[in-house]
């Protein structure tokens, strides 16, 4: 089902690509050029995108290939195409989070993390499809249509930022941008093969992010390698007045120990993250990884975080808390959808259950019960504090390990329809992810292999609070030992010949 | 056990008009949830402060210095309906 990389410059990664866009042995329009075409071969079978942004890209790609000539590139990502998920705001290109409430959105500003990008010189392909408001683990979601795995097309990409997973993967952007509230950057990076990171929380400015969950929400980086993960998250990480959350002081260092090695590294191993629940293929897979972690010099450690298990469930009161207030602002007054009633009120109220998708309605309303009057306390308030144990769960396991490590995904992609029958099952997807958007550490999903149906296996690695370099050395490290360089069997097969 | 909501009074509460099929439908799905949610109430807390936020955040200022808005008109395009550079809505006092 893979097979070699082709010369095709839509399957270089963005470090190849930059090295070359740089000698002049390709140019920037004809790196667009190439993931267009991939693009208009592959969405037919993906629906990775909802907005190709056809002049925009263009004209960036034009721009990009005057400061070459000129000898005066931007840095690492000058050239590049990338593609955005739907959730961040594009001037002047239409953004809508997947939900018919914000269909034909075109906003007046660019979020922070999307003028840095520009500032970089990369280039944005389009708008990449997503759940309903990043709202769900497999794309299913999405007021558009789902999207597909490139790696199978019967199967989900995972989500919610399943787009942007599916185009890097198959070649129709270089690299992107996700956002994860609950493990939406790391489950799809995992379900497709790629490298997919979630930064500490504040590292990356969410203005312009259209909010899901306030404080668990954060910009990633999706890529087919860690090096190029780096460059992305490099470009758009540091402290932004326009979002009080971010973190002020400097950008921890990313690049400088990816060729350290883990030689004398403590590397936990989450006992409540890595036995019952994890699909055998999964489970073999993480475990052919320690081994080679440990051959490589690692001392591998077992460590405990007793309250993880009960991560799901805390998640499932914050953030729908959270989306439930953060969601008041699609009441058909300012933007996207209005259905037309008597009075205001019945306006919004109309709008609302006409705009949003039934997983949307599902969380809005859980969270308006969570924070009703007589009930706070005992929803809300105590995952809060559970949310302090778990902190403290990590803290204590950070003085036994330098990193923790567990699957990132429990199983590898699933089928389309296979789990949308009971929300629970699909809660379940991200048991291994929710743990550090609720502690707010960085977490890395690398990919190692494949299981019997020829699907993405991957391992993930979790560091402390601005631990990014940690992060990063032992994510090089894992990514060396696995030799892992296939490609999914849409990317490779004869939908592509000529 | 499922957990038994009124769920009519929060479908008002959260500005979503639902018919009777769907209020019973979302409702059962709650109750579902939250009896997976209630587990996180078994859990001993006393004494544990809640986490609002993963890192302590104290008020974030920025120097007050005047600096350019969005533009009024590229806004206002966006709205459902706008008349003299306001949003506007059906009505919303009953007099004359």
């Amino acid at each position: 089902m893979t097979g070699p990389a082709t010369n095709d410059p839509a399957d270089l990664t963005i470090a190849a690509a930059g090295a070359a866009l740089r000698t002049g042995d390709l140019g920037a329009v004809e790196l667009l050029d190439a993931v267009i075409a991939r693009a208009s071969v592959t969405e037919p079978h993906l629906h990775a995108y909802l907005t190709l942004d056809r002049p925009g890209s263009r004209d960036a790609a034009e721009a990009a290939d005057r400061r070459f000539a000129a000898g005066e590139p931007s840095g690492p990502l000058d050239g590049i195409p990338v593609a955005l998920k739907d959730n961040l705001c594009t001037r002047g290109v239409e953004t809508t989070c997947s939900s018919q409430v914000l269909a034909g959105y075109i906003p007046p500003y660019d979020a922070t993390a999307v003028t840095r990008m520009r500032e970089a010189g990369a280039v944005l392909v389009g708008k990449t499809n997503l759940d309903e408001f990043a709202m769900g683990s497999s794309t299913e979601n999405s007021g558009f249509g789902p999207s597909r795995n490139p790696w199978d097309t019967d199967r989900v990409p995972g989500g919610s930022s399943g787009g942007v997973a599916a185009a890097v993967s198959v070649g129709s952007a270089l690299g992107g941008y996700g956002t994860d509230t609950g493990g939406s950057v790391r489950q799809p990076a995992a379900l497709c093969g790629l490298v997919g990171m979630k930064p500490t929380y504040g590292l990356v400015s969410r203005y312009g992010l259209i909010a899901f969950a306030s404080s668990l929400d954060q910009i990633g980086p999706l890529a087919r390698t860690v090096g190029d993960a780096v460059d992305l998250l490099e470009a758009v990480a540091g402290f932004d007045p326009k979002d009080a959350t971010s973190i002020r002081g400097d950008v921890p260092p990313m690049r400088r120990s990816l060729d350290t090695g883990v030689a004398g590294l403590r590397i936990g191993v989450v006992a409540e993250l890595t036995g019952e629940g994890i699909a055998p293929a999964v489970a073999a897979g993480f475990r052919r990884t320690i081994d080679a972690l440990a051959g490589a010099g690692a001392d591998i450690v077992d460590v405990s975080l007793p309250t993880a298990p009960h991560a799901i469930s805390v998640y499932y009161l914050i953030a729908p808390a959270e989306c439930s207030a953060n969601l008041a602002r699609f009441d058909g007054v300012r933007y996207g959808l209005r259905v037309d009633a008597a009075s205001t009120e019945e306006m919004m109220a109309a709008t609302r259950a006409q705009g949003f998708g039934p997983e949307v309605i599902r969380r809005v309303l859980l969270g308006t019960y969570a924070l009703s009057a007589g009930y706070y306390d005992a929803f809300y308030g105590q995952a809060q504090k559970v949310r302090t144990l778990m902190r403290r769960d990590f803290a204590a396991a950070y003085e036994q390990a330098d990193v923790l490590v567990c699957p990132t995904s429990p199983t590898t992609a699933f089928t389309l329809g296979e789990r949308t029958a009971d929300p629970l099952t699909m809660y379940y997807s991200d048991v291994c992810t929710i743990p550090c958007n609720l502690t707010g550490d960085p977490a890395v999903s690398v990919p190692t292999g494949l299981d019997d149906h020829g699907l993405p296996i991957s391992f993930q690695v979790m560091a402390p609070a601005l631990g990014e370099e940690m992060l990063f050395r032992v994510a090089a490290e894992v990514e060396r030992l696995s030799g892992f360089d296939a490609r999914p069997a849409l990317a490779t097969s004869e939908v592509l010949a000529p | 056990m499922p957990v038994d909501i009124d769920i009519a009074k929060v479908a008002k509460l959260a500005r979503i008009a639902l018919t009777d099929e769907e209020l019973a439908r979302y409702g059962a799905q709650l109750g579902l949830i939250l009896e997976h949610a209630e587990r996180v109430q078994a859990i001993d807390t006393d004494g544990v402060p809640p986490t609002a936020h993963p890192f302590p955040t104290t008020n974030a200022f920025r120097d007050d210095v005047v600096g350019p808005s969005l533009d009024r008109d590229e806004v206002l395009s966006q709205a459902p309906d706008a008349i003299d550079g306001y949003f506007r809505v059906p009505r919303i006092l009953n007099e004359g």
